[in-house]
């Protein structure tokens, strides 16, 4: 953890300086875990179309949002849940009116054994196995949204004992995808083939949106990036076509 | 029939060879002489088993320790020896008494009488005492009462005295005399000190180079002139004489050898006492004739056994009194004017003596 | 204040530590003894690896423990051929993490102690007939108690600040795996901040104390104990 940060903070200051020029300015940029693969390519284009540069930090949306409020240098928030960028608007840290849907969470109750998981979703009901990984529910958007499938479902009681909690996305997708539980809800950003857009391996179930609550995933311009061009810029672009696009493919639902 | 004690080793560390092969007496003090990296700790520790030559025979008393052409190689917890090391090696969380126990316990001696050993040692005041609490000397001695209380068939010691003072060692040595006088099993002592060999010896294997040089009775090995030791300056033989009479009106005693008798300076001892006497061969002056008008009260008739001239202008003589071997060193310009050679009847002159005990 | 969850959270991260340091010290004795006395050439990757988790991030570790003892790594599948299931997600899999984790904090002082006693004392001891495990038991033990100390106590300490590792391996599942470590992370990300405090606090003057304790004991037994 400490060597994650250490380094993060290496490459904020190598880059503080040259934000300061007009022409092709640099912005930082808080992402959560599980929009790391889209927003990897997103900053790309982003850099190809508008010459700017988005340097991203990916991690849990909750300990963004706590760096955040302790005054770190992130100038866009692109958090899974809603939840972080109200409070963070709540504490004046929002530029007014920024805050946006960037993509819907879609979510998956997938296993990393081929026919495991069958496409209703049935085996949860069944609870015949020995875990089921979920992100952690006391902080992670993921984990939130998983509970309130079960509940849908009428599992959640049964189902808790089973529980093996992640800190974040990528590690529920870790407990998953090594064998060591069974199955586990995941973003389907994670298993997606992006060829077929449909799962690629293993086996899932593609989670209807009407068993949760709404997962937006939403952005803010925070103040620290008030005045960077870049950042506005960023904020426009990942509203643009060629972003919902990208977005899309990944297999998150588009906020229109 | 085998000898008390056979020691073979064959060893090579490149930079250091091991290669011996003695036979050394049941009893007495058989000391280990040589110089730093002569090899005599190494052939210590190969005897006591610390240290495992490749190629080997070691037997004690009849016992087999090792032979490598059988692959027999006894541990050195299961051989029946005492051990005592240049640094006294005690256990520091042990008192004296859990020292001394150490080995007993395992010997199932656990309720021995050590009176007789803490006396003979002088410790029996120091039993709780914690070795921190002790001098480099008591230290020592408890290392010997320890070794000794397992009532071993051999004591091996490895320069008991180099890490000590001169005063310290002056402490010990009485007692070292006393174990020589009252012990009955051979001890091997390794040292570099001629003061200790003289003191100690009754057997003496002189090591150089990993080799033994020489090995026999000490008076005999000390006047042999092919090992370097008769050419130092402080050269000398030691014999074993006893006390024969006193001549109180000059305040003279009288002590015999194989082979005569000597006047000395009073000595307040029994008629019957043994003495070690040490003669320097600088002390030695050759005559061919009896000289009928000397100060010099010990002149006695001697044959020479051998001669051998030194770069340094010096002779050294080998001579037999009696049975009592003798060493003289003088200059070659002397050995030339009375044309010394061997086989001679000559008389020596004994100057002055010191005895040892 | 500690809700109920805080304290079973301390009492699992209680035995977690104590059984892991006691396997520690069983399993980094032999090994410390070997690594101080051998002349092996295995010895510098011996040492190497054991000071592995020294600097690898617990990340790595975790990852690889996860992928190694899960039903497809091999040290998996050979417990659930020996029907003992796999271990991550369990108490089991936490104690081997722990002790693979922290067994640098054991070996290391044992190692040194064993070391700084020199040859000396065990030939003194097998002239006095004592054989090998007797020397050890009754020679090298007591002369490196301030080592078995230090070994003890920093491994129990390290194995409670532990994070990393049992997060990846232990599934942060309440009352089995979730440590003190974990519950505070958790309620940082919670947004518990006070809940935090009063775990985290506890664990700052736990630590603090023991290290004092361990550092004032080893004043009063000095370590050095060349043989007199």
């Amino acid at each position: 953890m400490l060597n994650h940060r250490f380094f993060r903070a290496l490459v904020l200051a190598a880059f503080i300086f040259p934000a300061s020029s007009a022409w092709s300015a640099t912005t930082i940029v808080a992402v959560a875990a599980d929009f790391t693969k889209p927003m990897t390519e997103i900053a790309a284009e982003f850099q190809k179309a508008t010459g700017h540069e988005a340097k991203l930090s990916f991690g849990s949306s909750g300990k963004a949002f706590a760096q955040i409020q302790s005054g770190a240098p992130f100038e866009v928030y692109l958090s899974a849940s809603e939840k972080y960028p109200v409070e963070l608007e709540k504490a004046g840290l929002v530029v007014p009116g920024s805050r946006f849907v960037y993509a819907i969470g879609k979510l998956v109750l997938w296993s990393a054994t081929p026919g495991y998981v069958d496409d209703k979703g049935e085996i949860l009901k069944t609870g015949a196995f020995k875990h089921i990984a979920l992100a952690d529910p006391t902080h992670a958007p993921y984990g939130v949204v998983a509970e309130e499938v079960m509940t849908s479902v009428g599992v959640l009681d049964k189902l808790r004992p089973l529980f093996v909690m992640g800190e974040n996305i990528s590690q529920t997708f870790q407990f998953v995808t090594t064998g060591n539980a069974e199955l586990g809800f995941v973003a389907l950003a994670q298993v997606i083939d992006l060829n077929t857009g449909k799962i690629g391996s293993g086996s899932g179930w593609l989670i209807p949106d009407e068993l949760h609550g709404p997962f937006n995933q939403t952005a803010v311009l925070l103040q620290t990036g008030a005045e960077n061009p870049a950042a506005q810029a960023l904020v426009d672009f990942l509203k643009s076509p060629a972003a919902r696009a990208v977005i899309k493919k990944y297999g998150f639902g588009s906020p229109e | 029939m085998t000898t008390p004690i056979h020691a073979k080793f064959e060893l090579d560390y490149g930079e250091f060879r091991l290669n011996v092969d003695l036979d050394l007496p049941g009893s007495g003090v058989t000391v280990l002489f040589g110089h730093s990296g002569s090899g005599k700790t190494t052939l210590l520790r190969c005897i006591a088993g610390l240290q495992q030559a490749p190629n080997g025979f070691l037997q004690i008393n009849g016992e087999v320790w090792q032979d490598s052409e059988r692959n027999l190689f006894l541990p050195t917890h299961k051989r029946s020896l005492g051990y005592v090391f240049q640094e006294a090696n005690l256990f520091p969380h042990l008192s004296v008494k859990g020292n001394l126990q150490f080995g007993l316990k395992r010997t199932g001696l656990a309720g021995a009488d050590l009176t007789h050993i803490l006396e003979l040692l002088g410790i029996a005041h120091l039993l709780e005492r914690l070795p921190d609490g002790l001098s480099g000397g008591e230290r020592q001695r408890v290392a010997i009462a320890r070794a000794l209380a397992l009532n071993p068939q051999i004591l091996l010691m490895d320069e008991p005295l180099a890490a000590l003072d001169f005063k310290r060692k002056q402490e010990i040595l009485p007692y070292l005399g006393r174990l020589h006088r009252e012990l009955n099993i051979p001890v091997l002592y390794v040292t570099h000190s001629q003061q200790e060999v003289a003191q100690l010896a009754d057997h003496l294997v002189i090591m150089d180079e990993g080799k033994a040089l020489a090995s026999g009775p000490l008076s005999e090995t000390l006047s042999r002139l092919d090992v370097p030791l008769a050419h130092d300056r402080e050269a000398a033989t030691v014999w074993q004489v006893t006390v024969a009479g006193h001549e109180a009106e000059y305040h003279l005693t009288r002590v015999a050898f194989a082979g005569g008798t000597l006047s000395l300076t009073h000595l307040s001892a029994e008629i019957g006492t043994p003495l070690r006497l040490q003669i320097y061969a600088r002390d030695v002056s050759i005559t061919l004739q009896k000289p009928s008008d000397t100060s010099i009260l010990n002149v006695l008739p001697a044959v020479i056994t051998d001669i051998a001239d030194d770069d340094s202008g010096q002779s050294v003589v080998g001579l037999l009194v009696g049975d009592q071997p003798l060493l003289a060193h003088i200059t070659r310009k002397s050995r030339m004017l009375l044309g010394l050679r061997v086989d001679m009847n000559v008389y020596v002159q004994i100057k002055g003596t010191s005895i040892l005990n | 204040m500690l809700n109920e969850a805080d304290i079973a959270t301390l009492w699992l991260t209680f035995k977690v530590a104590s059984l892991a340091t006691l396997i520690m010290l069983m399993l980094g004795t032999p090994l410390a003894w070997w690594l101080a006395r051998t002349s092996s050439r295995f010895k510098g990757i011996c040492n190497a690896l054991v000071a592995l988790p020294l600097v690898l991030p617990p990340t790595v570790l975790g990852f690889y423990l996860l992928v190694m003892l899960g039903p497809k790594g091999p040290v998996g599948r050979l417990t659930s051929e020996l029907g003992w299931g796999t271990l991550p997600f369990t108490f089991g899999g936490l104690i081997v993490a722990s002790v693979l984790y922290s067994l640098p904090f054991v070996v290391q002082p044992l190692q040194a102690s064993f070391a700084a006693i020199g040859r000396q004392p065990l030939e003194a001891a097998a002239t006095l007939r004592a054989g090998p495990l007797d020397t050890f038991f009754n020679v090298v033990v007591p002369l490196a108690k301030p080592g078995f100390m230090t070994a003890a106590i920093l491994g129990f300490a390290h194995t409670v600040g532990e994070f990393g590792v049992v997060l990846m391996v232990g599934g942060n599942i309440p009352d089995k795996t979730r440590v003190v470590s974990v519950q505070i992370y958790n309620h940082v990300e919670a947004l518990e901040y006070e809940q935090a405090h009063w775990l985290a606090g506890g664990l700052l003057l736990f630590s603090f104390t023991v290290l004092l304790v361990l550092y004032s004991a080893l004043k009063t037994h000095p370590v050095a104990h060349q043989l007199k």
